[in-house]
C-alpha cells in the first residue's frame, strides 16, 4: 500500500471480513432478542407518515398508504423498533467516525466531476432508492441483508435485483466514480 | 428461548432501548468498515474496491449459520423470528430501482445515513431524495397498489423453494460466497485504486 503524503488524513478501515462477521452478529443478536433483522428505509417511512401528520394530519387520512402505515402503529409513527435502530446508527456512525478520525464537513467525489453533479445525482440516486424500497418492501439492510439471514426468498431475489442492476449500469455512470 | 421478545421475556420499551443499543452497533461497524464513503462503495461495481461484497456476505453468512446453530441449540424458534413475504413482481422491480439508485447516488439508505452523520453533504442530499421518493410512492401509492400487491408468494424461505435443508442451502451459500471473495480479491489486485 502506498504511503500517504499527510499521515493525519489517512482513513483506515476495519478488515472487510471482521467486519463481516460483527454485522453478522449484530443479526443473529436483533433476531435472538427482537424477532426481527435490521433495516434503514423502515425509518425514513416512518419519519416522512410523522411529518406529514404533523403538518396535514387530514392528508394522513385520505392517503392509504399512510393510513395503513398509522393504522398499525396506534402508539405513533416514531414508535417503531426501526426509528429507535436508526437513531443508534447516527450515534454508532458518528462515534466511528470519532474514533478514526474522519469527521468532517464535506463534498465527497471522483476529481472527474464537480461536487454540484455529484450532488445532483445523490438526490437522483435517494429518490429512486426511497421509491423501491417502498415497492420492494424494504432495502438493502431490510430485505437484501436482513432476508438473507433468515434465508427468505424474498431476501435473495432483492438482493440480485438491487446488485445486479447496479453492475449492468455501472458501465454507463463510469465518469462519475472512475 | 429466543426470540425475547415473542415469549415475553422483555418488555417493549426494552425492546425499544435494545434497538438503539443494536442500532449502534450497526452503525459502527458500518462507518468503520468504510460504508459511509460512496466511492468505497461503488467500487464493488467496478472492481476497484469489493468491501461492499466482503462486508455483506460475511454478515450474511455469519447470520444464517448463528441462527442455525441457535436454532438446532432450541435456543431460538425461528418460526416466530420475522421473514418478509415474497411479492413477486414488487420485489424485482423495487430492488431494479433501487440498484439505478445505488450506482447512480453511491449509497443506500442506511450507508447514506452513515456517511451524513459523519458530515458527507453528498449523504444529506441523498436522505433529502429518499425522503421524497418515499413521498412520491406514498402519493400515488392508488397507481401502484395492484402492482405492489400483485403474485403474493407467502413466506417461502429460499430452502422451501429449493426443496432442500436449510442446512444445505447454507452450505451452498459458504461455497457461492468464496468464490465471490475469491473474485473480489483477484478484481481488487487487477483494478487498483488509492484509498481516499
Amino acid at each position: 500500500m502506498k504511503k500517504s503524503k499527510n499521515p493525519t488524513s489517512k482513513t483506515r478501515y476495519i478488515n472487510p471480513y471482521l467486519g463481516g462477521v460483527l454485522l453478522g452478529l449484530v443479526l443473529i443478536a436483533a433476531n435472538f432478542i427482537s424477532g426481527r433483522g435490521l433495516g434503514a428505509s423502515g425509518a425514513a417511512k416512518s419519519t416522512i407518515v410523522a411529518a406529514v401528520e404533523t403538518v396535514a394530519p387530514q392528508h394522513v387520512e385520505n392517503t392509504t398508504y399512510f393510513k395503513e402505515y398509522t393504522d398499525s402503529h396506534p402508539k405513533g409513527a416514531m414508535k417503531s423498533w426501526l426509528v429507535f435502530q436508526m437513531m443508534g446508527v447516527i450515534v454508532g456512525a458518528f462515534l466511528s467516525g470519532a474514533v478514526f478520525n474522519r469527521l468532517k464537513l464535506k463534498v465527497e467525489h471522483s476529481p472527474k466531476i464537480t461536487s454540484r453533479r455529484r450532488i445532483i445525482f445523490a438526490v437522483m440516486g435517494g429518490i429512486l432508492f426511497g421509491f423501491g424500497s417502498q415497492l420492494g418492501r424494504g432495502c438493502t439492510s431490510g430485505s437484501a441483508l436482513s432476508g438473507m439471514t433468515v434465508l427468505s426468498l424474498g431476501g435473495f431475489i432483492s438482493m440480485a435485483a438491487i446488485f445486479g442492476t447496479a453492475f449492468a449500469l455501472a458501465y454507463f455512470l463510469r465518469k462519475n466514480w472512475i | 428461548m429466543g426470540p425475547l421478545i415473542s415469549n415475553g421475556i422483555i418488555s417493549q420499551n426494552t425492546n425499544f432501548f435494545i434497538a438503539f443499543l443494536i442500532g449502534i452497533a450497526f452503525g459502527f461497524i458500518l462507518e468503520s468498515s468504510g460504508f459511509s464513503s460512496s466511492r468505497k462503495l461503488a467500487g464493488v461495481f467496478y472492481g476497484y474496491d469489493t468491501v461492499v461484497l466482503k462486508v455483506f456476505f460475511t454478515a450474511a453468512l455469519t447470520g444464517m449459520l448463528g441462527l442455525l446453530f441457535l436454532s438446532l441449540f432450541n435456543w431460538i424458534d425461528l418460526d416466530l423470528v420475522y421473514i418478509n413475504p415474497t411479492y413477486l413482481y414488487s420485489t424485482i422491480v423495487g430492488g431494479i430501482i433501487m440498484g439505478a439508485g445505488f450506482i447512480m447516488g453511491g449509497y443506500c439508505p442506511g450507508t447514506s445515513f452513515c456517511a451524513a452523520s459523519i458530515g458527507k453533504i453528498d449523504g444529506m442530499f441523498f436522505i433529502g431524495g429518499m425522503f421524497l421518493g418515499i413521498f412520491i410512492f406514498a402519493e400515488g401509492y392508488p397507481l401502484w397498489e395492484g402492482f405492489y400487491k400483485a403474485k403474493f408468494m407467502g413466506i417461502p424461505t429460499l430452502s422451501q423453494a429449493l426443496g432442500l435443508k436449510d442446512g444445505i442451502v447454507v452450505l451452498g451459500m459458504i461455497i457461492v460466497a468464496m468464490g465471490m471473495f475469491w473474485v473480489g480479491e483477484w478484481a481488487e489486485a487487477k483494478f487498483p485504486r488509492e484509498e481516499y
